[in-house]
């Protein structure tokens, strides 16, 4: 059967895709930042697994507001994506699992989730970064897993609540776990932390939130889904409501896990940027 | 009650709350700004502004907040910050210029702010 080895978090700001493309690892601005990843490629060294639930959310790339999915899952044999409008470097199709994707859809249905499933979907930055980060050199990565995509709506209200990213996240393992396969599975929950990018509170960033939510995100997931959407607005900026995906992930774990990297840093770009790796422990 | 009073209750100062009435308020501006995807309407709409508007259905007020580079106006015309960040491209402003506009800033100023919030 198909295990969940554990989930990762991470920011997926646009520049870290072109500062990985200008190897500016070494760089002071940057060094804070990708210092933070070598343990997490250690780990998938080592734990090696075949494939990764990428939940991440769309920027305007894969869906505009005429569709406008709260839940989309990929099920496409491949994935594609494409200058996202300022020419931020292209990455390689990345392989998928359509089987494995379609299992997760029957089951989710089953569990009365209601599922937008894409055949075919453009995946932005939300993806392609944390790919970037996690398997460097992609294709030429033999570790590089097969991806299914998850995208949720956070560019127009209403959004899911964190209540509901938390469920869907269980409800998510569940199918997972239910995969008949031998395969090793590791959960991504990308974008966050706290930040805003419009407006006259552009570059609002909030450390104390986004510290309690790391802690909380581990021990007490539950404890979040008392936050509104409109005091994460408020908390987090019109943009950190990005949380959302590390509650998807965080419920696909289960409910013991263990911290093996913690990160945080201010700023990269207009955000608090966060990482966690956590090891599924049930 | 209906939604706008919901949202009523949570005045979040300098922060817009892009919901379905903001969406179909700014859906032509923020279609353009989706087409730019691509870089052939990238051209088209370097190329001809005005026109390339037009075929969108922008309205006055958006053609004018447009043309003068307003973000703070773009978003109160129903512009959301994702698509906007496409206009952004073509305009070539960063994130960080783009938040020094809205906050009456420099971008060095806007990025100082941005390294100050470490010392919270
Ligand atoms: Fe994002």
């Amino acid at each position: 059967m198909a295990k969940v080895i554990g989930g990762i978090t991470t920011s997926h700001i646009p520049a870290v895709g072109n500062a990985i493309a200008k190897e500016l690892f070494e760089d002071p601005y940057w060094k804070p930042f990708f210092d933070a990843y070598p343990p997490v490629h250690e780990w998938l060294a080592e734990q090696k697994p075949d494939i990764v639930v990428n939940i991440y959310n769309d920027h305007g790339l894969g869906f505009f507001l005429d569709k406008m999915p709260t839940f989309a899952i990929g099920a496409a044999h491949e994935y594609h994506n494409e200058d996202e409008g300022w020419g931020i470097p292209a990455i390689p199709p990345m392989p998928g699992d359509a089987k494995l994707s379609w299992h997760i859809i029957e089951g989710m249905v089953e569990d009365e989730f209601d599922i937008t499933s894409c055949q075919e979907l453009a995946v932005d930055h939300g993806f392609t970064v944390p790919m970037q980060l996690f398997w460097p050199g992609l294709l030429d990565n033999p570790n590089l897993p097969r991806a299914v995509p998850i995208s949720a709506n956070t560019v127009q209200h209403p959004i899911p609540t964190l209540k509901r990213a938390l469920d869907f996240g269980k409800s998510l393992g569940k199918a997972l776990r239910s995969y008949p396969e031998d395969v090793k599975i590791v959960v991504l929950g990308t974008g966050g932390l706290s930040h805003q990018l419009d407006g006259e509170r552009a570059g609002h960033i909030n450390k104390k939130f986004d510290m309690m939510c790391m802690d909380k995100i581990v021990t007490d997931p539950e404890a979040l889904t008392k936050i509104s959407r409109m005091e994460l607005v408020k908390e987090a900026g019109s943009q950190g409501t990005e949380l959302i995906m590390w509650m998807m992930m965080r419920g696909a774990l289960g409910d013991n896990v263990e911290v093996l990297a913690k990160n945080y840093h201010i700023p990269i770009s207009n955000t608090g940027a966060g990482m966690l790796l956590l090891e599924s422990k049930d | 009650m209906s939604h706008a009073e919901l949202h009523q209750h949570f005045d979040i100062p300098g922060t817009t709350i892009f919901d379905g009435e903001m969406a179909m308020k700014g859906y032509g501006l923020n279609k353009m700004c989706y087409s730019f995807n691509a870089a052939a309407a990238r051209d088209a709409f370097v190329a001809d502004p005005e026109g390339y508007m037009d075929k969108f259905g922008l309205s006055d007020a958006q053609k004018e907040v447009v043309r003068n580079k307003d973000v703070l106006g773009m978003i109160n015309e129903g512009g959301n910050i994702y698509y906007l960040a496409k206009l952004a491209g073509i305009f070539k402003l960063s994130v960080q210029d783009v938040g020094g506009i809205q906050t009456g800033m420099t971008t060095e100023e806007f990025k100082q702010k941005l390294l100050d919030q470490n010392n919270q």
